[in-house]
């Protein structure tokens, strides 16, 4: 594969950074390049946060991702904020139980996915984000569901560690998620 | 850990310091560098070794200047306006030929400019900077890996020569994470300090530390012995990488974070039919004018393509290798802002006339 780039965005607090980290460890773990680089310019000040992956079977050029082949985005901003620059045939994730929007494009493939809310249901907000990756995965080539798995364990403190079987099961969830329009 | 592992480039940075036996590191925060600091403070105390968050940047880079003299492997790190503050120390530690590593992690200026990264602290590190007629030894990496490796060496170059080591990253290399694979150990073969002042015990005459000669005579003789170290060092110690420059047409010179985005363009630009190569310095200073030079005379080469993070100032360098035989053109971009495969690749077509 060529250079493969996801960028994910929401607001801080809500585990951006670190899921890029685990998608970055997952395809690390499977052998091959990545890079991840975190916004940290002044768009960190009004809230948001949002991270670059790039995942490559060659050393990487520039970790700053311009064309992301994968935007998933956790609020409205960011997915107005990045879906113009998505490739033409791209993947679009995002959490419909806080992003009310579409992408004024016909050329992506969209999911929009209740994540918060079946989170919610499961009892730990946090895995939002956990079931957006597992739509990821599902979709795309860049981890599986072992690396993933193996991924969390190596980034997660081990104070938390209890909690990926629980994980792995919103994750499952968001793998069997079908795209309902 | 015999594992490549995703780190953070300023992680691996102090990581790589403390492994390479530094047990003293002085510093102020400042983005996009702060994590160096970050990380010395908890792995320092695991290691037996010493962190101070300074008062100033021009506290720290003196605590450096008396931890060199007493012969300890010590570092401080800094981004732009930071490094500017500890510029005076740097020519002191120069005149008084003490080892020590500084790490700037470069941000876009001028003034306090902003925290994006940049390379337009070139000039300073590799010109001067500070007052007096000095040098610095200028390592610039391009990848997290070898900030690893080159933060290992900057120690080693330090006190092989007694001069001031720094490492030139910039923000994307210092935020940015990336796989490192780390050594299992660190083979440490300090070279003997007889020059440091670490207490007579009635043993020997007393050690002096100073850069002040009063005598015109006295302060020449010190200049000419700095400047034979310099051309040796120019000599033994210069470094840069080269990809396909055997029949390359256009050369592009760049370095750190600009080499990697050129490096790519590579494959691109050959599908195209343009043979292009690339010339990295490893080593800013000393600068690795001779490839260029060499390549200059070559008749496949029909111009060079300068790309930094800056107006053009390692340009100069460039043109100065490259003397008015072939055509040395420039990309950059300023403010933190980093050039796209694509616009290099159509600087690159413009230069082979295939626009």
């Amino acid at each position: 594969m060529t250079d493969y780039s996801i960028i994910l965005a929401g607001f801080g607090g809500q585990g951006i950074l670190s899921s890029g980290r685990i998608v970055a460890t997952a395809a690390l773990l499977e052998g091959r390049e990545v890079s991840w680089f975190p916004s940290y310019g002044p768009e960190m000040r009004g809230g948001t946060a949002n991270c670059s992956v790039v995942i490559s079977d060659e050393a990487i050029g520039s970790p700053v991702v311009n064309e992301p082949d994968v935007l998933i985005a956790l609020n409205g901003p960011s997915l107005e904020k990045f879906a113009g620059q998505v490739r033409p045939g791209g993947l679009v994730i995002v959490d419909r139980s806080l992003v009310h929007q579409q992408p004024q494009r016909d050329d992506l493939r969209f999911f929009a996915i209740p994540a918060s809310e079946m989170a919610s249901n499961l009892g730990n907000m946090a895995f939002a984000t956990v079931i957006l990756l597992g739509c990821l995965s599902r979709n795309s080539d860049c981890m599986g569901r072992e690396a993933f798995e193996k991924a969390l364990y190596e980034v997660l403190p081990e104070r938390h560690h209890h909690l990926i079987p629980a994980e792995m099961s919103a994750f499952d969830q968001g793998v069997a998620f079908q795209a309902a329009t | 850990m015999n594992q490549r592992i995703l780190m953070k480039g300023n992680e691996v940075i102090a990581e790589a310091a403390v492994r390479a036996g530094c047990r003293h590191y002085f510093g102020y925060p400042i983005t996009p560098q702060t994590e160096i600091m970050h990380y010395m403070a908890h792995r320092m105390i695991e290691a037996g070794g010493v962190m101070v968050q300074a008062e100033s940047e021009v506290a720290a880079i003196n605590m450096v200047y008396g931890a060199a003299a007493a012969g300890a492997r010590v570092m401080t790190s800094s981004s732009s306006p930071g490094i500017s503050l500890k510029q005076e120390g740097f020519s002191y530690i120069a005149g008084a030929e003490l080892p020590a590593v500084v790490v700037n992690i470069v941000r876009s200026g001028p003034g306090l400019g902003g925290i994006l990264p940049a390379q337009g602290d070139y000039f300073q590190a590799t010109k001067g900077g500070g007052h007096g007629d000095y040098r610095n030894i200028v390592l610039a990496p391009a990848s997290i890996q070898e900030l690893y490796e080159l933060t290992v060496d900057a120690f080693n170059l330090a006190e092989r020569y007694r001069m001031l080591t720094m490492i030139f990253g910039d923000g994307t290399l210092g935020q940015m994470m990336e796989p490192v694979l780390f050594r299992e150990e660190e083979p440490i073969n300090r070279p003997d300090r007889p020059w440091a002042v670490t207490g007579t015990q009635g043993r020997r005459e007393h050690n002096t530390v100073q850069s002040i000669y009063i005598e015109a005579d006295d302060l020449e003789q010190v200049n000419l012995r700095l400047q034979a170290k310099y051309h040796e060092v120019a000599a033994q110690e210069t470094r840069y990488e080269t990809v396909g420059c055997d029949d390359a047409e256009i050369i592009v010179v760049a370095f750190g974070t600009c080499s990697r985005i050129s490096r790519n363009v590579i494959r691109q630009a050959a599908d195209e039919g343009i043979k292009v190569g690339l010339v990295r310095p490893i080593t800013l200073w000393p600068f690795p004018e001779h490839i260029l030079d060499q390549l200059s005379q070559k008749g496949h080469v029909r111009a060079f393509l300068d790309i930094e993070l800056n107006s053009g100032q390692m340009l100069e360098d460039v043109r100065l290798a490259v003397n008015g035989r072939r055509p040395v053109h420039f990309l950059g971009r300023m403010g933190g802002n980093l050039p796209t495969q694509k616009e290099i690749l159509e600087k690159i077509r413009e230069i082979a006339g295939r626009s």
